[in-house]
């Protein structure tokens, strides 16, 4: 089926239904119990976490297949966001139209910049993706605010002609992003007993989304154009003189992986329609660097499970505050839950960024091919001990 | 008129003139040694013919052609396959992958976007290396990560690579070096067995004495950077000129 190998295929059929069932797998506690803040299971999560996962995975063709490391991705993401959201203010809400261009836009940036960039490889390439990040931040910041909203960012508004669509709803309200009508912020609520699921009709879209791009990646993979570009990770020089031209093999991967970050950006501005510059920034690049990192470079599944990671982090972990803490650790005598409480506090809220430096560190000393490798030990150990059993078991035959 | 043509070449770096004015005609289906004491220039002038450098002065004609001013992968897409002192393969892929990839360059030309295809659909490419494997006889390790394996077999590997293009000039730089004498002799044999069954030329630049005179049957002295003679083995052995070169004035 879809021209997969068994395995690959499987893979994508139990990331399917991961996505598909996300409201329910990551609403995992009752709605009013004490753990319900570790429910990871609201719209505004859920869609972040497919749509970085759309970025690791493209930024995973580059890195991971190629080995070349851009620290400048967020700018794609960033060019992708501004591109849907003038859609959104010229065109119409419609979200499809605004994604397309996003996707154009940043494959047209990612041409220039890989053109110039790649003709440097190791570290002298990141400096350069780098340094055009960083100007195109700073351009967006200031001299483009015309184009970019500067500071405050861009920004819908109720003049905008918006040709195909309205400028204000009958209410006297800026429309909001849609496909075909129905509304991306729509969302059916689920009771069941104490629990209570959201299904969010933007993070379905963003869902399938990923599941395309997963897939694509997929093929990308298994092609002889990803045997190419693992073959400029292993030896240029061998490529060189076996008649290949490696640069527009390289040039190629850049673009797909600008085209990815586009369409994660355009995807961010469809679920809300503003993009600001800070997305451009040198931080973000970084981040979806550790997202690759942290699931396992060059793994299919490694770039989703990174950004899956990396995002709950960010949004469960940053908001345990000491309140929290003295909740939990209440039972203990007095003296004790404060020390426990200033012990750990650090590490939470605003802490956040501490225990996720500390758990890459780990990751990367001792699991560096990321989670993914971290499965692969768990699972090899689990067989072993099967195994084991197995024999002990058949060895008694009296 | 040979296949190769070099007319004087010339190559400075500073101070430092490391090919004065190289003359030098390789026969279509000869084995063609360059030999010549270190620093005589044999690396210098390899690099010229695969691209590697651009000589200050001269012409390098390939079957009539120029190859000056042309990247590598052009001149090897014209048939100049070269194999590295050290075996230059891509460890990181799998041994059917590696023998893959010429096979792909072969077939396709220096870039292709075929990003949609399933890699083991592609037959044809499969097939002729699979059986570029087998001529290797390395069909046994063919999901083998390349890096793993043994010196000797990489340098099997990297001139089975060279061959699966079918080139017309195969370029060998101390294909023997630093190897033990049962995989010198193992590649001296597979080097003569090629030159036998196909239609090749061979060039080998060569620090091994052995290794020349068991394979070449013409041989080029090169001594700081010029051509000293150009003859026969048989020749060559006796050649004061040679002797003084290699062994200094007072040997």
């Amino acid at each position: 089926m879809f021209k997969l190998e068994k395995t690959d295929l499987s893979l994508l059929v139990i990331v399917a239904v991961l996505t598909m069932f996300a409201p329910f797998i990551l609403n995992p506690f009752p709605a009013d119990s004490a753990m319900a803040q570790f429910n990871a299971g609201y719209p505004d999560l859920m869609q972040r976490f497919v749509i970085f996962g759309v970025f690791a995975i493209g930024f995973n063709i580059l890195f991971g297949l190629t080995g070349y490391l851009s620290f400048g991705h967020a700018a794609f993401l960033g060019v992708g966001s501004y591109a849907a959201v003038w859609m959104f203010k010229l065109l119409s809400m419609n979200v499809v139209p605004a994604i397309i261009l996003s996707v154009i836009v940043a494959g047209l940036f990612s041409l220039v910049i890989g053109f110039v960039s790649l003709r440097r490889s190791g570290i002298y390439f990141s400096i350069l993706t780098l340094a055009f990040a960083q100007m195109m931040f700073a351009l967006a910041y200031s001299v483009l605010t015309p184009i970019t909203g500067g500071e405050t960012g861009l920004q819908l508004a109720l003049d905008d002609p918006r040709i195909l669509g309205v400028s204000q709803t009958a209410g006297g309200n800026i429309p909001v992003p849609s496909i075909f009508g129905l509304e991306m912020r729509s969302s059916a609520e689920l009771a069941l007993g104490a629990w209570s699921f959201t299904f969010n009709v933007g993070y379905y879209f963003c869902a399938l989304i990923m599941l395309v791009s997963f897939y694509v990646a997929i093929r990308i993979f298994r092609s002889p154009f990803g045997m190419m570009l693992r073959a400029v990770k292993s030896n240029q020089q061998r490529m060189n003189y076996t008649g290949l031209n490696s640069k527009p093999y390289t040039l190629a991967a850049f673009v797909i992986s600008g085209m990815y970050a586009g369409l994660a950006g355009g995807l961010m501005a469809s679920m809300d329609p503003l993009a600001g510059a800070e997305r451009m920034q040198w931080t973000a690049s970084g981040e979806v660097v550790l997202m690759t990192i942290l699931g396992g470079v060059g793994t299919l599944i490694g770039p989703v499970l990174g950004a899956g990671f990396i995002k709950y982090f960010e949004n469960i972990f940053s908001k345990i505050n000491s309140t929290i803490l003295h909740e939990w650790f209440a039972f203990l005598p007095d003296g004790l839950e404060d020390l426990l409480v200033n012990v750990l506090y650090p590490f939470i809220g605003k802490g956040w960024h501490l225990t996720l430096g500390i758990l890459f560190m780990l990751v990367v000393i001792y699991l560096p091919g990321g989670l993914v490798e971290g499965g692969q030990r768990v699972n090899g150990w689990f067989r072993n001990r099967g195994a084991k059993k197995s024999t002990t078991k058949t060895t008694p035959a009296e | 008129m040979g296949i190769l043509e070099v007319k004087n070449v010339g190559k400075r770096f500073g101070g430092l003139q490391a090919l004065g004015d190289v003359n030098l005609s390789v026969k279509e289906n000869s084995v063609h040694a360059i030999i010549g004491p270190n620093g005589a220039g044999k690396s210098t002038l390899l690099n010229c013919l695969v691209g590697k450098l651009i000589p200050d002065t001269g012409s390098v004609m390939f079957d009539g052609q120029s190859v000056l001013g042309r990247a590598p992968y052009e001149i090897n897409q014209m048939g100049i396959s070269r194999v590295f002192q050290t075996p230059e393969i891509f460890g990181d892929l799998s041994v059917l992958e590696n023998m893959m990839i010429p096979c792909f360059a072969k077939r396709d030309g220096a870039f292709e976007m075929n990003a949609f295809s399933d890699v083991m659909s592609q037959k044809d490419v499969l097939e002729k290396a699979e059986h570029m494997l087998e001529e290797m006889n390395m069909a046994d390790k063919r999901h083998m990560h390349a890096a793993a394996m043994s010196r000797g077999d990489k340098r099997r590997l990297e001139i089975g690579m060279c061959l699966s293009q079918e080139p017309r000039l195969l370029l060998l730089d101390e294909p023997t070096a630093g190897m033990a004498r049962a995989d010198t002799n193992n590649t001296i044999d597979l080097l003569k067995e090629i030159s036998d069954q196909r239609d090749i030329t061979i060039a080998i630049i060569e620090h091994d004495m052995h290794v020349v005179f068991s394979l070449a049957n013409r041989i080029t002295v090169l001594a700081q950077g010029t051509p000293l003679v150009e003859d026969d083995p048989e020749n060559i052995r006796g050649n004061p000129k040679v002797r003084e070169a290699y062994l200094g004035e007072t040997a």
